[in-house]
């Protein structure tokens, strides 16, 4: 019997990921939610290198950084629901929109949430930017990996699960119909996938949640 | 800018509608040298064009759009961009020799994982040797000495990072080696006296043909920084 443990949080959109990827496979999996302010020495003993969260481990060997992991995931699990194409130059297509995603993406959208003023001008347009670029992925395609969904989609699922909870905290309108079209249709795609749909914590529990942080930092 | 070439390239061009390989470099990029190695340990024929980063190609902006950095590989028309991703693209490609990467997943995943910790350690704090003074640079040098230990922690016995097989891992962090020297110079203290062992894989790497005649001279590197630094009034 294989065992396998997933150190994360709630809110992170690199855990998310990988909770998606397990359910995909049909992994069964024993979750340990971290307080990052107060890091267990077992996630401590399997990351000890970046210590964060996500850490799959599968028979007490660790894999971290979760990029890394839905390779692993994918290649350990290969007998359902592929997620990275077969043919290589289309899986470095997928690296290289995933890798831009982590490092580019995500970083400026969650900062132009989460400033003000004119930081937050500033940040909107390198993020509507960013956004542009990957709702010309969608120009021709279904999913961000193709005809279905895989690791692409994955990797930036946290723009579908994050964007609407986002919007009704903030009343930023961050992805509108006229500017990105493609972008809300596979938004809309995405959540409806029965894996991601049945993933806690659901949107309304994420709107719920980001509300709470809001109150308690009295904004 | 006068940029020399300092190793021999083999530049043929195949055929029209067999395999052609291009690969958009800069000889003095330690990204560039990552892929250079590879198609060497696969034995692949390439063109080399050396780009002029100051006044980019429109070649170069049309096959790497979004970043507009080298390295850039061409492969029948396709470009592949980003260090890391090139080479696991030519060793998925070209997978009837030499493998660059593990065979079992999980020491695949660790060669992955050790790949991006040099992306994402060693020359964002390298870049701060070069460019700080004084207690800020000191600071970075045993920030710098010390993802270096932990590299060298991970090799431990083993000749290369993943066991008994030079590969993607190893591939990552060996071409900083050909940097190391200007590293030193700069910031005044010896990278094999804080990790000889990390040296000492250095060099057992430096005995395959892949890495040693694609790492340019230690000497040249630094004499290239100079020039760059004065031109650039660093």
């Amino acid at each position: 019997m294989e065992k396998v443990k997933l150190f994360a949080t709630w809110s992170s959109p690199f855990v998310k990921r990988i909770v998606w990827a397990l359910k995909l496979k049909n992994v069964e999996y024993e979750i340990i939610y971290e307080d990052l302010a107060n890091k267990s020495p077992e996630l401590l003993k399997y990351n000890p290198i970046h210590k964060k969260v996500p850490v799959l481990v599968h028979n007490e060997i660790a894999i971290c950084e979760s990029l890394v992991i839905l390779e692993y995931i994918d290649e350990t699990w290969n007998d359902v629901c592929p997620l990275l194409p077969k043919d290589p130059l289309d899986k470095a297509k997928e690296r290289f929109w995933a890798k831009f995603g982590d490092e580019q993406v995500l970083p400026s959208f969650f900062g132009y949430v989460m400033k003000q003023g004119k930081d937050q001008e500033e940040s909107k347009e390198t993020t509507l930017a960013h956004l542009k670029r990957v709702e010309q992925l969608l120009s021709e395609k279904k999913f961000l990996s193709g005809e279905s969904f895989g690791f692409l989609d994955l990797a930036f699922g946290w723009l579908a699960e994050n964007s609407r909870p986002l919007e009704v905290i903030t009343g930023l309108k961050l992805l509108d119909e006229d500017s990105f079209p493609n972008l809300c249709t596979w938004k809309d795609k995405f959540l409806e996938i029965p894996a991601i749909k049945e993933s806690w914590p659901d949107q309304e529990t994420l709107i719920a949640k980001y509300q709470e942080i809001r109150e308690s930092k009295g904004k | 800018m006068a940029i020399a070439q300092t190793q021999n390239i083999t530049t043929c061009r195949s055929n029209g509608g067999g395999s052609e390989v291009v690969l958009l470099d800069f000889w003095p990029s330690m990204f560039g040298m990552r892929v250079r190695i590879a198609l060497a340990e696969k034995g692949i024929e390439y063109e080399y064009k050396e780009q002029d980063l100051a006044n980019k190609s429109p070649l170069l902006l049309e096959m790497n759009p979004i970043h507009k950095k080298i390295p850039v590989l061409i492969h029948n028309g396709k470009p592949i961009n980003e260090s890391c991703i090139i080479v696991q693209y030519i060793d998925e490609t070209w997978n009837d020799k030499s493998p660059l990467m593990p065979s079992d997943p999980y020491v695949r995943a660790q060669a992955r994982f050790w790949a991006d910790y040099v992306d994402k350690k060693v020359y964002e704090t390298s870049k701060k040797i070069w460019t700080l003074k004084g207690e800020e640079q000191e600071k970075a040098k045993k920030e710098f000495i010390e993802i270096l230990k932990v590299m060298e922690g991970q090799i431990g016995e083993k000749p290369y990072f993943m066991g008994e097989s030079f590969g993607y891992a190893d591939i990552a962090l060996v071409t900083f080696y050909s940097w190391f020297y200007t590293f030193e110079t700069l910031g005044n203290f010896s990278i094999e006296k804080e990790c000889p062992k990390l040296i000492a894989w250095a060099k057992r790497c430096m005995q395959r043909e892949s890495v040693s005649k694609t790492l340019p001279d230690s000497k040249k590197i630094y004499d290239f920084f100079i020039e760059m630094k004065t031109k650039l009034d660093l």
